[in-house]
C-alpha cells in the first residue's frame, strides 16, 4: 500500500511542478500578480510531496519490504539499520529521489529566504527551477521508478547493498554532493531569469551570489568525502584517480569557483555580465553532465551505477533541453556590451579575469579529457585511456598557477592598482615563501621541481593571505578591534584561500614524498617503510554482522616505540560471495600510515600493501576550510540586512555601474 | 558580430550532444584486439588430449579458423559451448580451442560430459599464449585466415545471432580473401 | 644504538629473527622498485572498471605485472615493456596516451585554453584604456529604471 502513495506522491509533485513552471512565469510575463503569487505555494507543494515519497521510500527500507523491486536489490534484512537507511540512495532510482528532494529543498529555500527579492524576478526563478524539477520528475518516473513492485513473487530476502557501499562514506558522501550539483540550478535559474526579463544587473549578480556560494561549499565537501571514502574504502589507498566519475564531480567545482569569483566582480563593478551568466548556465550544465556520464554508461569508471542507455538517452535528452534552450536563449539575449569601465592592467578586476582563465582552462582541461575517448571512438580511431599520469601532467600546471595569480591578486585593489606599488608589496611575501618552502622541502628529505613548485605555490598564497588580513587589521583601535571590524564575507574569503592552500600542500606532499611498497610477509616478518617499520604479527578470523574477515594483526614501529597496531581485513560477504579489501589506517595530521591485505600467495605468505602518506589529511582537512569560508560568507551581514539599510546598499552597488540598466539591448 | 560570438557556447554543445548520443548503448569495454592484421603469435604448446603432441602457430595455415579461448572456470564459456557444437556440426566451421589457465583433467571431462566441437585444442595452462593475443577475458572468440593472421576477436559469449551478424561476415570475407 | 634497541624489541614481539623482507616483486635496488612501481601504474587493467594493474586484483592484472616485471629484469626500456603490452592489448592499456596525429589537440588542449584565454583578456584591458578616463554617467533613462526597481524592491519587502 504505502510504495503506491510513494508512487502517487511522485506523481503529484511532478502535476505541481508542471504548476510551477507555467504559471508564476506567464504571470510575471502578463503582469498579473495574482498568478505570480501562486509560486511560493508551489514550491512548498513540491517539496512536500517529494518529501513524502522519498519517506515512503526510506520506510520500505527500514521495514525490509522487499516487495519493492528497489529495497530488494539494494538492500538485506541482516544490514544494520543506518545501511538500510543510507542504502535508499545507494543504488540509481533512490539515489535519483535523493537529487531531486535537494531540488526541491533548493526551490522551497530560494521561495522562503527570497522574500526581498522584486516578485517578478522570483516567480522567474521559482519557475526556472519548478523546469528542472519536472525534467528530473518525468526522468524518475518514467525510467526509474523505485516504487515498482515484485508481486506475487516477493523474495525472502533482499540481494544486499554492494559492500563497498556499506560505509559510513555512503551516509555523507551523496547528500553533500548532490547539495553542491543541485544548488547550482539555483544560480542557473537566477541567471535564465535575468536573460528573460533582461535585467543582468549588479542586483542579479548580488542575489545569486550567496547561492552559488553555499551550493559551491557544499559541492566541495562533497567531493573531499568521496575523496576520503575511496581513500580508505577502495582499499588501495589512492585519493583521486581522474577517474570519468570524479572528473564529473570536479568540473561544476572548477567552472562554480570560477562563477563565485566573477560573480564578485560583477557585483562590485557591473562588469563582465555576459561571462558570468555563461559561467552560471555552463556549472550547471555541467552538473547535469556529471549525472549523465555516472548514470548512463558512456565511459567506464569504478564507481558508476549499473548502465542502462534508456535512461541515458532521457538524461541526454534532458541536458539536451536544458542547454539547447538556456544557450540560445543566452546567445538572443545576453546584453553585448562595449567596455566602457576601465580597469588598469593589474587591477582585481584583470586578476580576477585571469583567475577566470586559469580555472575555465582546468574546467575545458577537464571535459576534454573525459570526452576525448568518447570522441575518437565515434571518429572510429580507436580506443584509448585518458587517465592519472595525462592529468597529473596537465592539470599540474593550472593548478600551480592558480596559486601564484591568486597570491599576487589579493593585494590588488579594483579599478586600478600600480604595478610597482604591487611588485614591492609582493617582495617580502615572495622571500618568505622561498625561505619556508626550502626548509619544508628540506625537511621532507630532498629537492623535487613539482614538489618545490606546488609547496611555494601553496605557501604564497598562505603568506599573502595572513599579510593582507594583518595589513588590513592594523587600526589605532588595536588589532583587535581591526580584526574584528573585517567582515565576514572577508573571513570567508580567507579561510577560502588558506583552504586551497592546505589542500595544494597536501595533494603535493603526499604525492611527491609518499612512500608505497608491495611486500611479501609471513607472520612474524618485519617491512620497513621510509622511517617505520612494520611487524606482522599473526593473521585471525572473525565474524561481522554479515560476512566473515580474516584480519591480519601489525605493529607500527618508530624509532623502536610501537605507534600503533593496525588490523587490515579481507572480508568475505555472505550475501553476495563479493570479497573486499578492508584496508587498516593509523591516521595523523602529518602522515597516515596505510596497511592492506592483498592475495594470498602462499599458505604462509601474504601480498601486504604498506603505505607511508605524508599530509595526506591535508587534502580534506583544505576542503573542510573552503566550505567553511564559504558557508561564513554568506553569513555576512550584507546578505540579511533589513530593508532600509538594504535599500542604501542597493543604490551604491548599481549608481557608479555605467550601462548595466539597458545593456541588454546594447548590441553592436 | 560579436552576437555571433555569443552563439559559439551553443554550438560547442551541440556537437558534444551529438558525440555523447553517438556514445549510448555502445559498450566501453569492449576492446578491438590489437592483433588485427597480424599473424598469430608464436607458440609451442601441447595438444590438450596428448600431450605428446607440440602445437605451434603453423596450425593455422591453410583455411580460415575460428580459434575459441575457453576454461572450465568460465560459466560464460559453459553458455556459449552448445552453440559452438552447433557451428561445429551443423555449419561445418573449423574450430580451434585454447584452453586458457585450467588444467587437462578438469577440461578432458568438461569435453566428455558437454561434447568437442574444436578440431584441435591447445593445452594453455599458464596462459602464455593467452597472453600474447591479449585475452582479458574469458571466451573470446577471434577469427583468422588461411595465412593465420588475425582478423577478428569478438568478446563474449558467441551464439547464433552473434555468429550470424558479427562473426560470418569477417569470416566470408576471410574466405573470399584467402 | 636505536637500532639494536629496536632488532631487540622484534625479537621479543615476533619471537622469531628479523629480516628484511621480501618485495612480492624482487628488486636490486629502490629506484629499480620506484620505476616498476610507476610502470604499473600508467597501465591500465584492460578487464576492468577502470583501473590501474597495480590496483587491480584481476588475474589478468597479475599476468600484466609479471609481465612488466619480467621484462625489467631482462632489462627492457620502460618503451619497450609500454609497447610489448600494448603490442597485444592495445593503446587501451596506456593512461597516458602518447603524442600522435590523433592525440595532438588533447595535450594541446591546456595550452590553447590558456593562451586564448590571456588574448582576450588583453583584448578587454586594452580596449578598457581607449574607453576613456571614466565611464558615463547614468543616462536618464539607466536611472529611471534603477528608480524603479528599488520602488519595486521596496514594494515587495
Amino acid at each position: 500500500m504505502y510504495p503506491e502513495l510513494g508512487q502517487l506522491a511522485l506523481i503529484l509533485a511532478l502535476l505541481l511542478a508542471v504548476l510551477l513552471s507555467v504559471v508564476p512565469l506567464a504571470g510575471s510575463l502578463t503582469g498579473r500578480n495574482n498568478l505570480q503569487a501562486f509560486a511560493r505555494p508551489l514550491a512548498s507543494g513540491v517539496f512536500v510531496f517529494v518529501g513524502l515519497a522519498f519517506a515512503v521510500l526510506t520506510h520500505a527500507f527500514v521495514t525490509d519490504d522487499f516487495s519493492v523491486a528497489y529495497v530488494a536489490n539494494n538492500s538485506n534484512s541482516l544490514l544494520p539499520w543506518y545501511y538500510k537507511f543510507s542504502a535508499v540512495w545507494g543504488g540509481h532510482e533512490g539515489s535519483l529521489l535523493l537529487w531531486i528532494l535537494m531540488l526541491a529543498g533548493w526551490t522551497l529555500a530560494v521561495a522562503i529566504f527570497s522574500r526581498r527579492l522584486p516578485a517578478v524576478m522570483i516567480s522567474q526563478v521559482l519557475s526556472v527551477l519548478g523546469m528542472v524539477c519536472v525534467g528530473f520528475l518525468l526522468f524518475i518516473v518514467i525510467t526509474s521508478n523505485p516504487f515498482d513492485r515484485l508481486l506475487p513473487n516477493v523474495p525472502a530476502d533482499g540481494a544486499d547493498l554492494n559492500p563497498l557501499l556499506q560505509d559510513f562514506g555512503l551516509i555523507v558522501h551523496p547528500p553533500m554532493l548532490y547539495m553542491g550539483y543541485v544548488g547550482f540550478a539555483v544560480a542557473f535559474a537566477f541567471a535564465i531569469a535575468a536573460l528573460i526579463n533582461g535585467r543582468l544587473d549588479a542586483a542579479w549578480a548580488r542575489w545569486s551570489r550567496p547561492w552559488t556560494t553555499v551550493a559551491w561549499a557544499f559541492l566541495s565537501l562533497g567531493i573531499a568525502l568521496g575523496s576520503w571514502w575511496a581513500y580508505y574504502e577502495l582499499g588501495w589507498g589512492g585519493w583521486w584517480f581522474w577517474d570519468p566519475v570524479e572528473n564529473a564531480s570536479l568540473l561544476p567545482w572548477l567552472s562554480g569557483t570560477a562563477l563565485m569569483h566573477s560573480l564578485a566582480v560583477t557585483e562590485k563593478r557591473g562588469v563582465f555580465k555576459s561571462w558570468t551568466v555563461l559561467l552560471a548556465i555552463v556549472t550547471f550544465s555541467l552538473s547535469l553532465l556529471g549525472a549523465f556520464l555516472v548514470r548512463s554508461g558512456v565511459l567506464t569508471s569504478v564507481h558508476s551505477f549499473a548502465a542502462d542507455p534508456e535512461r541515458g538517452t532521457f538524461l541526454l535528452g534532458l541536458l539536451a533541453v536544458t542547454v539547447i534552450a538556456s544557450l540560445a536563449l543566452y546567445a538572443f539575449r545576453a546584453p553585448v556590451v562595449h567596455v566602457r569601465s576601465r580597469y588598469g592592467s593589474f587591477s582585481r578586476e584583470v586578476f580576477l579575469l585571469l583567475n577566470n582563465v586559469l580555472l575555465v582552462s582546468a574546467t575545458i582541461l577537464v571535459v576534454v579529457g573525459t570526452l576525448y575517448p568518447l570522441v575518437l571512438d565515434y571518429l572510429e580511431l580507436g580506443k584509448l585511456s585518458i587517465g592519472e599520469p595525462f592529468f597529473n601532467l596537465t592539470f599540474s600546471p593550472l593548478a600551480v598557477a592558480t596559486g601564484l595569480l591568486l597570491g599576487a591578486g589579493i593585494f590588488s585593489r579594483w579599478k586600478k592598482t600600480d604595478g610597482g606599488w604591487l611588485a614591492r608589496k609582493l617582495l617580502w611575501p615572495l622571500a618568505i615563501s622561498i625561505v619556508a618552502t626550502t626548509a619544508v622541502l628540506i625537511g621532507y628529505g630532498g629537492f623535487k621541481p613539482w614538489a618545490f613548485l606546488g609547496v611555494f605555490s601553496a605557501m604564497w598564497v598562505t603568506v599573502a593571505t595572513f599579510w593582507d588580513l594583518w595589513e588590513k587589521s592594523s587600526s589605532r583601535k588595536g588589532r583587535l578591534h581591526g580584526l574584528k571590524r573585517q567582515s565576514r564575507s572577508y573571513y570567508g574569503m580567507v579561510l577560502g584561500h588558506l583552504g586551497l592552500a592546505i589542500t595544494m600542500a597536501g595533494a603535493t606532499v603526499v604525492s611527491n614524498y609518499g612512500i608505497e611498497r608491495d611486500v611479501r610477509m609471513v607472520p612474524g616478518d618485519v617491512a620497513t617503510v621510509g622511517d617505520y617499520h612494520f611487524v606482522f604479527r599473526d593473521i585471525g578470523a572473525r565474524q561481522g554482522a554479515n560476512f566473515t574477515a580474516q584480519y591480519g594483526t601489525f605493529d607500527v614501529m618508530l624509532d623502536g616505540e610501537r605507534v600503533s597496531v593496525l588490523h587490515p581485513e579481507k572480508r568475505q560477504y555472505s550475501v553476495g560471495m563479493s570479497v573486499m579489501t578492508e584496508a587498516d589506517i593509523d591516521a595523523g595530521l602529518f602522515r597516515d600510515i596505510f596497511v592492506a591485505i592483498g592475495e594470498r600467495i602462499t599458505d604462509e605468505a601474504w601480498a601486504i600493501r604498506l603505505q607511508y602518506k605524508p599530509l595526506v589529511r591535508w587534502l580534506w582537512l583544505g576542503s573542510l576550510f573552503m566550505a567553511a569560508g564559504g558557508f561564513l560568507a554568506i553569513a555576512d551581514r550584507r546578505y540579511r540586512i533589513r530593508e532600509g539599510a538594504d535599500t542604501k546598499v542597493q543604490t551604491d552597488t548599481v549608481a557608479p555601474e555605467p550601462g548595466s540598466a539597458t545593456s541588454a539591448g546594447v548590441t553592436s | 558580430m560579436k552576437r555571433f560570438l555569443l552563439f559559439l557556447p551553443l554550438l560547442i554543445a551541440l556537437v558534444v550532444g551529438v558525440v555523447l548520443f553517438a556514445g549510448i548503448g555502445k559498450d566501453p569495454t569492449k576492446l578491438e584486439s590489437a592483433l588485427v592484421g597480424k599473424p598469430v603469435p608464436e607458440f609451442s604448446l601441447k595438444d590438450l588430449h596428448n600431450a605428446d603432441v607440440v602445437l605451434d602457430q603453423s596450425l593455422f595455415r591453410g583455411q580460415v579458423t575460428l580459434l575459441n579461448v575457453w576454461g572450465t572456470w568460465c560459466p560464460a564459456c559453459k553458455d556459449e559451448h552448445d552453440d559452438l557444437m552447433w557451428l561445429a556440426e551443423e555449419k561445418g566451421v573449423n574450430i580451434i580451442g585454447l584452453n586458457y589457465k585450467d588444467n587437462r583433467e578438469d577440461a578432458l571431462l568438461w569435453l566428455d560430459r558437454l561434447g568437442d566441437p574444436y578440431r584441435k585444442i591447445i593445452y594453455d595452462p599458464r596462459g602464455t599464449l593467452g597472453f600474447d593475443l591479449g585475452v582479458y577475458g574469458a571466451p573470446e572468440t577471434f577469427v583468422i585466415d588461411a595465412e593465420g593472421v588475425v582478423r577478428y576477436r569478438h568478446v563474449g559469449v558467441v551464439n547464433k545471432a552473434v555468429w550470424e551478424q558479427t562473426l560470418l561476415p569477417v569470416f566470408n570475407d576471410a574466405q573470399g580473401n584467402g | 644504538m636505536v637500532r639494536i634497541v629496536y632488532l631487540m624489541l622484534v625479537l621479543l614481539l615476533s619471537g622469531a629473527a628479523a629480516a628484511e623482507v621480501a618485495d612480492v616483486y624482487d628488486f636490486s635496488d629502490r629506484a629499480q622498485e620506484q620505476r616498476y612501481q610507476n610502470l604499473i601504474a600508467e597501465l591500465r587493467c584492460p578487464k576492468c572498471q577502470n583501473q590501474n594493474i597495480a590496483d587491480s586484483n584481476a588475474p589478468i592484472s597479475k599476468d600484466m605485472r609479471d609481465a612488466v616485471y619480467r621484462m625489467m629484469k631482462d632489462g627492457a626500456s620502460n618503451e619497450e615493456i609500454v609497447e610489448s603490452l600494448v603490442g597485444r592489448f592495445g593503446e587501451f592499456v596506456r593512461y597516458k596516451p602518447e603524442l600522435d596525429s590523433r592525440t595532438f589537440l588533447l595535450w594541446a588542449t591546456p595550452a590553447i585554453a590558456v593562451f586564448g584565454g590571456f588574448l582576450v583578456v588583453a583584448g578587454v584591458v586594452i580596449r578598457s584604456r581607449r574607453a576613456g578616463p571614466s565611464g558615463p554617467a547614468l543616462s536618464t533613462e539607466e536611472k529611471a529604471r534603477v528608480d524603479k526597481m528599488l520602488a519595486e524592491q521596496e514594494r515587495s519587502s
